[in-house]
């Protein structure tokens, strides 16, 4: 048993082929190649979820991507779920648990419903209107409550155990969509030896065929012709067929991302395979046949559980052999239709009544009407329904009043006609147009290399859209490149169904003047009257009504609803409708997972991890990391028992009394090369080059043309033309950028080579008294004495057997040395002078240690002291800059009035009048704390230590005219206490430098 | 994804491998320390920011580093055309159908 409304004989699964899902609290038995709504449907259910903002029970409208409202959670465990998965598309597998959404505490008795009843608060812009004021109570109270009432499903809370693959792939021609003509298309271009893919968003291929049964091509049913063709395509090597693939993207020069569902309908899929594949096609042509979808009848009560499209019973009866009810009502404005009202009475299904509102439908389709034994109410509309978990009865009347009979069904299906699927040809950028004869949007010109075929193109002719298909194929092929030969001659087709008749908009009995809840958009709750109410209250654009009613504006994108919401629209306003203007269609054409989004760049593949040479040791010496960009950089070296500042303490105090290790090869490095390369760098620094001599080093800073502090960092010379550059941590990339566009593009006659050498070199920082004790029995080839190699100078030798690029340099203000190394034998240098360095008492430090130390100095920090709106001067730096050069990048700039102007927030040392309180970073600093609240903020803290070494905290600050109010008290008011600074120099030990010359 | 064509590499690259860097043409004065105020706010703070044709510079960082110049509609987002740095701005036109091609190119 799988299902008591299965019909024996009918539909194209096989019946002995069963499985079992649980649905809500109960266990259900489907047939393999069910989805989940043809299983429900199978067992009778309908009611499938509640609505979003009146909670009305709704069920299954459709039996495929377009649906609004049976949404569910679906899953295989606890943590691979996922909410608001369309019912019409989810293959059941063995052991699948789904749930409804939106409901409390059941299905069948939801508390939400309440809404319905007090749906007169709920009009359009209900929300705009009425949570207005007071204005907090919208974070605290509305919205928390609003979320909770209204709402989809509820997201996992588990990280997604399930991997995800991307696959970038280029071909001649991308057919999307596999039904009649996307088929045809395929074989066209295949048989002319492109490489095609074909991509189909359903388990099978066959589109249309999968209702339209009375369809023949090439002598065969449509559904077996589709079935051989895909065969054929498959065989083929060229051709790549690729089922249960959504193409929900269109972008630029035909990019068009597709999303392949790939364990998704998989009892036990097998662990190595994607949940789900990403495909990035670049194709030379498009070929987009994705037909049409058809509209529902806007009627009063439309919603109820048992309505559905015609073409969606017609499905479930012809493929899935599935009747949707027992006595079922056909409503509609074309003929299509009736040809699904006929197959369910062939099937043995009771339909009472065909309501066509057109005055004088098709005669052939009367007769067979009548024929069959049902009954026809032509000129007339389904007035209202009645039913409150399924439809009970359907009341047949004229919209222009009299007579009316309530006729009883438990479903009624409906067609209002088809809606070309646009959406792919819309997100290439083009433009539809507006076919007056047809009424509807067809694509207009194509903008990219692509053409739309077949139902979706506005042909309704099988025979004419297979035919023209095939001709298209075999052009994109041509158009790609491809020697493509002769066309292949098209197949006969027909079929008796025909798809002539539509309306749009509100039918009989849900017009202007009716107060009728008749649905336009079922998945956002809006109503014809809604739509109108918009118009009323100014909303002309169709953007404003779809963003006043939100109409269109939910997970379906309004797949069913636009249309007639435009129609309503253009009704009240009385302008014809493509004067209206159609919103446009976004990627994506429904709705994509985030794992598949995300897919590797998650976890460790988030972004790259960049460690040093030495980071393995650093680890086993029980280093905390900090992470700077990419950077792991050891932060502080605690030792057993030590918290993270006391192990900054001694760190500070074991530098300055005997020396430290300290590993600085995130340095920024960029090697500077060329008869030019000093006359360069007077471009980039604003600093001078030229007296530089080789073997010396010096500070540079580096501006923008605006003229404010960009970077900074110490420039060694090694040779006439060769400069070793080294920029902050951070800025390397941009460094090397900048210098780059200057030389490419401004200074392109300088002979100048520029190669960034950041991971070339591990860098070594020895720092301290006994610093040159550590490394001198390494060191061959260089006088290390201060009179032969003094502070800022740079050598080139051997240390430890390896060739170094030695530094005499400090960012501790302690005399020290950098070494660098070439990367492959950094851990061994460390290695070997860490040996020399930890019997003397040395110690390794981190990052912690080297900011303190450096703000004892007074040495800045760009980037944390300086934030791209200071300059040289503001900064205390003006004595790096260049007094007599014509030209360097900035100098301009930084002659601005507003920058030479008094009144500047200037760099100056900051000390706590309790030597024990720690300033914040970032704290605003006032003159007079006793003033109204906003103070006047005269300027901010930008780096605050405890400093071991002082025996105190201290603090650099940015504060207006700084410099000049050295001495005086300033504030800095905290939410607890107002802190007492002094304004002072910011160099803190050493005033006189006496210690970088040890 | 947009496709740009590398001058210098002479292939079309994927948008990921570029950055964009700003409006092309823009030339740094040569006596930049002797112009006026109002000459440093046209040259480094006024930009065109146009509907349609905009010249632009591009860099070809994760290729070859070349750092270009490219002409693209900002209207359709498609490239009309790229060209070396230091090469005369490459003049555009509109044709009947509102797509841009380089003046005097062989369709």
């Amino acid at each position: 048993m799988s299902g008591a409304n299965r019909i024996k004989g009918k539909g194209r699964l096989t019946p002995a082929k069963t499985l079992r899902f649980k649905f809500d609290n109960r266990i259900l038995t489907a047939v393999e190649g069910d989805t989940l709504a043809s299983a429900l449907l199978a067992n009778g259910i309908h009611l499938t979820g509640r609505s979003f903002k009146y909670h009305r029970p709704r069920g299954m409208l459709s039996a495929g991507p377009e649906e609004p409202n049976a949404l569910m959670d679906v899953g295989r465990d606890a943590v691979r779920r996922t909410p608001n998965i369309r019912a019409t598309v989810q293959e059941v597998y063995d052991g699948m648990q789904t749930r409804s959404q939106n409901r409390w505490p059941s299905l069948a008795f939801d508390v939400g419903g309440l809404n319905n009843l007090a749906s007169p608060f709920f009009a359009a812009g209900f929300y705009y209107k009425t949570f207005m004021w007071p204005k907090a109570a919208w974070k605290k109270i509305y919205e928390p409550v609003i979320r909770a009432a209204a709402g989809l499903g509820v997201a996992p809370s588990e990280p997604d155990p399930d991997h995800y693959s991307n696959h970038f792939a280029h071909c001649d021609v991308l057919v999307i969509g596999g039904g009649a003509t996307g088929l045809s298309a395929a074989l066209a271009a295949a048989h002319a030896g492109a490489q095609v893919i074909l991509c189909d968003e359903q388990p099978e291929t066959g589109g249309a065929f999968h209702h339209e049964t009375d369809a023949t091509v090439d002598g065969q049913p449509g559904w077996d012709w589709a079935q051989a063709v895909t065969a054929e395509l498959r065989a083929m090597d060229n051709v790549r067929v690729l089922t249960r693939t959504t193409a929900f993207g269109y972008q630029a020069q035909n990019h068009v991302g597709l999303v392949e569902r790939v364990t998704e309908h998989l009892a036990n899929p097998d662990p190595s395979l994607p949940r789900e594949r990403l495909w990035q096609v670049r194709a030379r042509q498009v070929v987009i046949a994705t037909g049409a979808i058809e509209r529902h009848m806007v009627f009063a009560n439309n919603d109820r559980p048992g309505i559905m499209l015609a073409s969606a019973a017609r499905t479930y009866l012809n493929h899935f052999g599935v009747a949707v009810g027992a006595k079922v009502g056909v409503y509609t404005a074309c003929d299509s239709a009736w040809n699904a009202a006929f197959d369910l009475k062939q099937a043995g299904v009771s339909v009472p009544a065909i309501v066509d509102v057109r005055p004088d439908p098709d005669p052939a389709l009367v007769a067979r009407a009548k024929e069959l034994g049902i009954e026809v109410f032509a000129g007339q509309s389904v007035l209202d329904t009645s039913g409150k978990l399924r439809v009970k009865s359907m009341k047949v009347g004229k919209a222009s009043g009299g007579s009316t009979r309530d006729i009883a069904v438990d479903a009624l299906i409906m067609s209002a006609g088809w809606t070309p699927s646009v959406h792919m040809y819309s997100q290439s950028r083009g433009k539809v147009v507006w076919d007056e004869e047809s009424k509807r949007f067809l694509p207009g010109r194509n903008v990219q290399d692509c053409v739309s075929v077949g139902a979706c193109n506005g042909v309704d002719d099988l025979a004419e859209a297979i035919a023209g298909a095939m001709k298209a194929g075999h052009e994109a092929a041509l158009s790609a490149g491809v020697e493509a030969g002769k066309p292949p001659a098209a197949p006969d087709a027909e079929t008796q169904t025909s798809w002539a008749g539509s309306m749009m908009g509100s039918a009989g009995g849900a017009g202007p003047d009716t107060t009728v809840k008749a649905f336009v958009d079922f998945q956002n709750d809006v109503t014809a009257k809604d739509i109108r109410l918009a118009v009323r209250e100014g909303m002309h654009s169709i953007e404003h009504v779809k963003r006043f009613t939100t109409n269109g504006m939910a997970t379906d994108q309004g797949k069913t609803s636009n249309i007639h919401g435009l129609a309503i629209a253009a009704e009240m306003l009385d302008k014809p409708l493509p004067q209206v203007g159609l919103t446009t269609f976004r990627s994506p054409y429904t709705p994509v997972t985030f794992g598949a989004i995300v897919n590797h760049s998650r976890g460790a593949l988030f972004d790259p991890t960049r460690l040093t040479p030495m980071h393995g040791w650093e680890e086993t010496q029980g280093a905390v990391f900090e992470d700077v960009g990419q950077w792991k950089r050891a932060w502080y070296y605690p030792r057993a028992g030590e918290d993270m500042h006391q192990a900054v303490n001694r760190e500070c105090r074991t530098v300055r009394e005997v020396a430290g290790m300290f590993d600085a090869s995130t340095l920024g490095k960029i090697e500077v090369v060329g008869p030019d390369a000093a006359e360069f760098l007077n471009l980039m620094y604003t600093n001078g080059w030229d007296k530089l001599e080789p073997g010396r080093c010096k500070y540079g800073i580096m501006l923008r043309e605006d003229g404010f502090i960009y970077d900074d960092g110490v420039v060694g010379r090694l040779a006439e033309d060769r400069f070793h550059v080294t920029t902050t941590t951070g800025g390397a990339p941009r460094v090397m950028h900048h210098m780059e566009d200057y030389l490419q593009t401004e200074f392109p006659h300088l002979k100048v080579w520029l190669t960034s050498t950041t991971e070339q070199w591990a860098v070594i920082a020895v720092q301290g008294p006994k610093a040159r004790e550590i490394i001198a029995p390494l060191v061959e080839d260089i006088d290390l004495s201060n009179e032969a190699m003094p502070h800022m100078s740079v050598r080139e030798g051997k240390i430890s057997g390896v060739p170094t690029r030695l530094f005499r340099m400090s960012f501790t203000g302690e005399a020290g040395f950098e070494v660098n190394v070439p990367a492959d034998y950094g851990k061994a240098v460390w290695k070997a002078l860490w040996e020399r360095a930890e019997p003397l008492g040395a110690c390794a430090y981190g990052t912690e240690t080297m900011h303190v130390l450096r703000a004892e100095k007074g040495y800045i920090i760009v980037g944390q002291d300086t934030d791209g709106t200071v300059t040289p001067d503001d900064a205390g730096l003006n004595w790096a800059v260049a007094k007599k050069k014509a030209d360097f990048v900035g100098i301009r700039g930084m002659k601005r009035p507003d920058l030479v102007a008094s009144g500047r927030k200037q760099l100056v040392g900051l000390v706590t009048k309790d030597p024990n309180t720690v300033l914040e970073e970032g704290a605003q600093i006032v003159a007079d704390p006793n003033q109204t609240v906003p103070m006047t903020m005269i300027g901010h803290v930008t780096s605050s230590y405890w400093s071991e070494n002082c025996g105190r905290s201290i603090a650099m600050g940015v504060v207006i005219d700084g410099r000049s109010i050295k001495g005086k008290t300033l504030y800095v008011p905290m939410p607890d206490k107002t802190i007492e600074v002094e304004v002072t120099d910011t160099v803190f030990i050493d005033k006189e430098g006496v210690r970088l010359n040890g | 994804m947009l496709l740009i064509h590398c001058p210098y590499c002479q292939e079309e690259r994927p948008e990921l491998e570029f950055r964009n860097t700003g409006e092309a043409h823009i030339e740094r004065p040569k006596d930049i320390a002797g112009i006026s105020d109002e000459e440093f706010e046209k040259f480094f703070f006024i930009r065109a920011n146009p509907k349609g044709v905009t010249y632009e510079r591009w860099r070809h960082i994760h290729g070859c580093a070349r750092f270009f110049n490219a002409v693209r509609d900002t209207v359709s987002d498609r490239f009309v055309t790229t060209y070396k740095a230091g090469e005369p701005r490459a003049e555009v036109e509109r044709g009947d159908d509102g797509v841009l091609t380089v003046k005097g190119a062989a369709q």
